[in-house]
């Protein structure tokens, strides 16, 4: 089942003036499988992340996504909107970015946007009625509601986003993103402000996305229990440079890792070690 | 050669005009966020109350110009001050941490106000004087004739804001409430922490920004000799448009954007037509935020995401 | 000095009439201050040129006497009514009922608006007034589309009104087309229009969105100004056709419509007629609003409001989305636009000035900005306060300002701030407006 690499970064360098954000950096991510980017705070992944996503136009460097069937697009190429439409790329946000005054469905409505607009005949066909159009929005919303099942609001459809519970807003914008039926879903630290249950779940939820429905994920989390028990592979990322990358046991036993977060943040360096033995 | 100089005095002049009136512009949107519509009306109110100054000083039998100057002057921006503080105190306290477009809406609101204040009290006719301030310099006379001339107003105009941006320049940088002011600028809660008193922090940009209006409305009338209650609109626009120009916030920027809006207009009516020097004013404000869509001198806005 | 400020907080809990009176007595002193010059003297200039002035002082003592008093009397409400005075003006029963018998009021509304040629039949001061209500109802649901759904700031829009008005006007003028054939070319030449305005601004935000559209309104208005062999300069467009009932003429010639149904004429059937006709083009502006929102692309308008970033990730091309709400807006002010031309007949420039965007703004903002309702009884308030005050000609701007910055302070979120989803899977509710975002652009 599980083929070749969907994602290939080929000496990403991301500058802002001066500041080197991201340097040669060289990794990649295979099908169906979570890969982590982990590393100190400021070691450059949300940059990774934005550069992937459209968001920031690379210095240097490629990027490039293979579906499966084969078909590779240059993500640096492409603009944002277009990453995620064509290249099928979604991703959440380190701080939540729902659309606070839509309702939870509302919001996964909005993910369909490119199909509903299609059927909608860019707007015309749906202004008169059309039964294909009224089809289509059936369909939009039981994949809505699906989603919403899975990630346990479904009592929660109708109520605006903003009121949602953090947690609640966290597994949101991921069935958001999951409505956009992507390929590779990219997902800023999903468990930061989570309590321990809800990391757990998440964990589930998460599997169960790469499991079942074959969407291969790349994280960034600070949560080590959940990048453990989750990742296939890790990369690990400081100022900038890949440090290390392989397997959860193996980096967690690389000493260049546990310089790395001793060096920045003695508690992350601890929650590392811990979490190896 | 001699025209295109005449024209840059010219240009420089009102530039320096539509300069003073943008800062009170930027400082506002700089602190609070917001465009002070009523701001071009302050200024309106600033050209009204110096031409009744001086009505009354000339009817007293002051003649000495230059005393009268001064306490014009003086009288102006005390009183045009205390509008920016009535205004901000009214109109904008009550909205400030409000939703966006409310004090915009109320900013408007305040603009009508003044402007059908100034007429329902002073009437709607156009209030000329007499050139106070005659007299210029011949700069340098060609062979067909054509003369470049400096005015002594246009001196005036000239040094003042030089001389104004000069004290403003040195009260931003150097002392406690210009340190404030770029505090609130920053991170009004974080500043209010600090010990920053906000509130009348943001009293004194308007009363700064107000007071700085009142002195472009005293030039405005010694330049052209005449106030009406519109004025402030056209001006505020112009102005507003500068400050936007030049990138909103950046206090060199809108004195940038005023006097380059002050020279597109002069040279666009004397090699093109008068009839469409505005066009070509807000036309190259269009064409400028399309390449550099934060004003020339505005912080480049980097997204957040 | 330190001690100055624990003082009057002292004061100001005791709430004692030394406090009251202090704050009268400051108030009044600004009053004075701020009015000596510009009330106390007036100006004038005499028939020689010279400026002459004379004293008010009576005025003066007078207007610095209501503010000492009426600065008495607000402080005494405030503390009559506690810190939350505004809310207590409306009590919360009275929103929920209002927001209640919201759904009963829009239908109530249309009723009422079918009905008013009828009950005012041979009121013509009210039949042209209620023309004017609509015309602002459907110019405020227009703008609506823009500034309430899209989130984006317009501050030009009277530039499409303006484009509408003079399509028509020009169209029909010169090679004497009707006004059937106009009324869509104006709303697509304004929607045209619409994108060109789009273009430039796509990429700015926030205020620059404002200063552009407010310069664009002004660079068409100056422009129909000065470009005089086409639009007749300040002149304005005159003699222009009134509409006709699909080729049949509302006047008392024999081909005209009283003759042919055998009626004797009368000059109330053209403005009954008119009135049906801006009822019908309302109609259909809310209509579409209204099913638009349903739409994937109503729906990403309003996703566009809360959040560009988060659509650009979910794959919406954000750079269209804004283009047809600017699009979609202009087209429905242009077909405002025509209709005002018809109706009167005749257009100048000084119809199409900022304050006429102010106007509308400030009735989509005030309506609670995104809702139709809201929209619509902004401009029956606006419109009809601004027509109470018509006798004192001077003072009804003055009014009209205060008015706006009084029911700002009131209401900031509009009549009505909530906001109602576009889709449901058990029950719509309505939601607050502290959530829903006002947009960046």
């Amino acid at each position: 089942m599980s083929g070749g690499r969907i994602l290939n970064v080929d000496r990403l360098t991301m500058r802002f003036g001066g500041i080197v954000a991201v340097q040669d950096l060289s990794f990649s991510a295979e099908q169906r499988k979570v890969t982590a980017l982990i590393g100190p705070n400021g070691a450059g992944k949300t940059t990774v992340f934005n550069c992937i996503t459209g968001f920031y136009k690379p210095t240097g460097g490629a990027i490039r996504l293979t579906h499966d069937d084969g078909r590779t697009i240059a993500l640096e190429r492409l603009n944002d909107f277009r990453i995620a439409r064509q290249a099928k790329v979604a991703r959440t946000f380190q701080n939540i970015r729902l659309f606070p005054g839509m309702t939870a469905l509302e919001n996964l409505m909005v993910a369909q946007h490119n199909t509903l607009m299609r059927a909608s005949g860019f707007t015309f066909l749906g202004l008169i009625g059309a039964p294909t159009y009224r089809s289509a929005e059936k369909s939009a919303i039981d994949l809505a509601t699906a989603w919403l099942k899975r990630v346990g609001l479904l009592d929660r459809a109708d109520d605006a986003a903003g009121n949602l519970a953090y947690g609640d807003q966290r597994r949101l914008e991921i069935a958001r993103a999951m409505c956009t039926e992507p390929a590779l879903l990219c997902l800023d630290e999903p468990a930061a402000g989570l309590n321990a249950r809800e990391s757990a779940a998440l964990s589930e939820l998460l599997l169960s996305i790469r499991d079942e429905h074959g969407t291969s994920i790349l994280l960034i989390e600070h949560d080590m229990s959940v990048v453990m028990e989750i990742s296939d592979h890790i990369v690990v990322m400081d100022h900038g440079v890949k440090i290390a990358e392989g397997t959860p046991r193996e980096v967690r036993d690389d000493p260049r890792v546990i310089a790395a977060y001793l060096g920045a943040d003695e508690e992350e360096a601890m929650a590392v070690m811990e979490s190896g033995s | 050669m001699d025209y295109f100089a005449q024209q840059l005095i010219n240009g420089l002049v009102l530039g320096s005009i539509y300069g003073l009136i943008a800062i009170g512009y930027t400082m506002v949107y700089g602190i609070v966020g917001m465009i002070n519509f009523a701001h071009g009306d302050i200024f309106m109110i600033g050209g009204f109350i110096a031409l009744i100054t001086f009505l009354i000083l000339v009817s007293l039998g002051l003649t000495a110009v230059p005393v009268i100057l001064l306490v014009v002057l003086l009288v102006a921006m005390a009183i045009t001050a205390l509008y920016g503080w009535t205004v901000e105190r009214i109109a904008y306290r009550p909205l400030r941490h409000s939703f966006r477009l409310a004090p915009m809406l109320s900013a408007i609101g305040m603009s009508f106000v003044l402007m059908n204040y100034s007429q329902v009290a002073q009437g709607a006719r156009v209030k000329p004087i007499p050139p106070l301030i005659t007299g210029g310099h011949t700069l340098h006379e060609s062979a067909d004739g054509f003369v470049v001339q400096l005015s002594n107003v246009q001196i005036l105009v000239v040094v003042t804001t030089i001389v104004l941006l000069s004290i403003f320049t040195w009260l931003v940088s150097h002392t406690r409430l210009g340190r404030d002011m770029r505090a609130c600028e920053q991170d009004q809660t974080m500043a209010a922490l600090l010990g920053v008193d906000v509130d009348r922090t943001i009293s004194m940009t308007f009363v700064i920004g107000a007071a700085l209006a009142a002195v472009a409305g005293l030039m405005y009338l010694l330049y052209y000799g005449l106030v009406d209650f519109f004025m402030g609109f056209v001006a505020g626009i112009k102005a507003f448009t500068a400050a936007v120009l030049g990138g909103i916030g950046s206090l060199p920027g809108a004195m940038l954007g005023g006097l380059a809006i002050g020279l597109i207009e002069t040279f666009w009516s004397a090699y093109f037509s008068v009839e469409y020097k505005d066009v070509a004013a807000f036309s190259i404000l269009i064409v400028v935020l399309i390449f550099m869509p934060t004003g020339l001198l505005g912080r480049p806005e980097v997204e957040k995401v | 000095m330190t001690a100055l400020p624990s003082e009057t907080m002292q004061t100001s809990r005791a709430a004692g009439i030394p406090f009251i009176l202090k704050k009268a007595f400051l108030s009044a002193l600004v009053a004075l201050v701020l009015f000596s010059l510009m009330i106390g003297i007036r100006t004038e200039a005499g028939s020689d040129g010279q400026l002459t002035y004379w004293t008010r002082f009576g005025d003066l003592a007078s207007i610095v006497g209501i503010v000492f008093g009426g600065s008495i009397v607000i402080e005494l409400l405030r503390q009559w009514l506690g810190p939350t005075g505004a809310e207590k003006l409306v009590p919360p029963a009275v929103q929920r009922g209002l927001s209640r018998a919201g759904r009963l009021l829009a239908p109530a509304l249309l009723i009422f608006a079918l009905l008013v040629p009828v009950i005012f039949y041979n009121q013509r001061y009210i039949l042209d007034l209620a023309i004017l209500v609509l015309t602002y109802v459907m110019l405020g649901w227009g703008l609506n589309v823009v500034v309430g759904l899209a989130g984006l700031l317009d501050l030009g829009y009277v530039a499409f009104y303006a484009v509408g008005a003079y399509s028509y006007a020009l169209l029909a003028t010169n090679f004497g087309w009707s006004f059937w054939i106009c009324l869509p070319l104006a709303g697509i030449l304004a929607a045209f229009w619409g994108v060109m305005l789009g273009f430039p601004v796509l990429r700015l935000r926030g205020d620059y969105l404002a200063i552009v559209t407010l310069a664009f309104g002004e660079i068409i208005r100056l422009v129909i100004i000065n470009w005089q062999d086409l639009t007749g300069g300040p002149n304005g467009v005159s003699g222009i056709p009134r509409p006709t009932l699909f080729g049949i003429p509302l006047d008392n010639s024999d081909d005209g419509l009283a003759a042919k149904l055998g009626i004797e004429f009368s000059a109330t059937h053209r403005i009954i007629f008119l009135f049906y006709l801006i009822l019908a083009l309302a109609l259909l502006t809310n209509w579409v609003t209204i099913r638009l929102r349903r739409l994937p692309i109503g729906r990403a308008w309003e996703a566009l409001r809360e959040d560009e970033v988060a659509c650009r990730a979910l794959g919406i091309n954000t750079t269209t989305t804004k283009l047809t709400a600017f699009a979609t807006g202009a087209m429905f002010g242009g077909f405002a636009g025509a209709f005002f031309a018809t109706r009167q007949g005749f257009i100048s420039p000084e119809s199409f000035t900022f304050q006429e965007s102010a106007l509308v703004l400030a009735i989509v903002v005030l309506g609670g900005m995104g809702s139709q309702l809201g929209v619509a009884l902004a401009a029956l308030a606006m419109i009809g306060g601004f027509e109470l005050f018509r006798g004192l000609e001077t003072y009804r701007m003055l009014v009209f300002g205060m008015a706006m910055v009084l029911i700002m302070i009131w209401r900031p979120r509009g009549l009505i701030g909530h906001r109602a989803p576009t889709v449901y899977l058990t029950k719509a509710q309505a939601i607050s407006s502290d959530l829903v975002k006002e947009g960046h652009g």
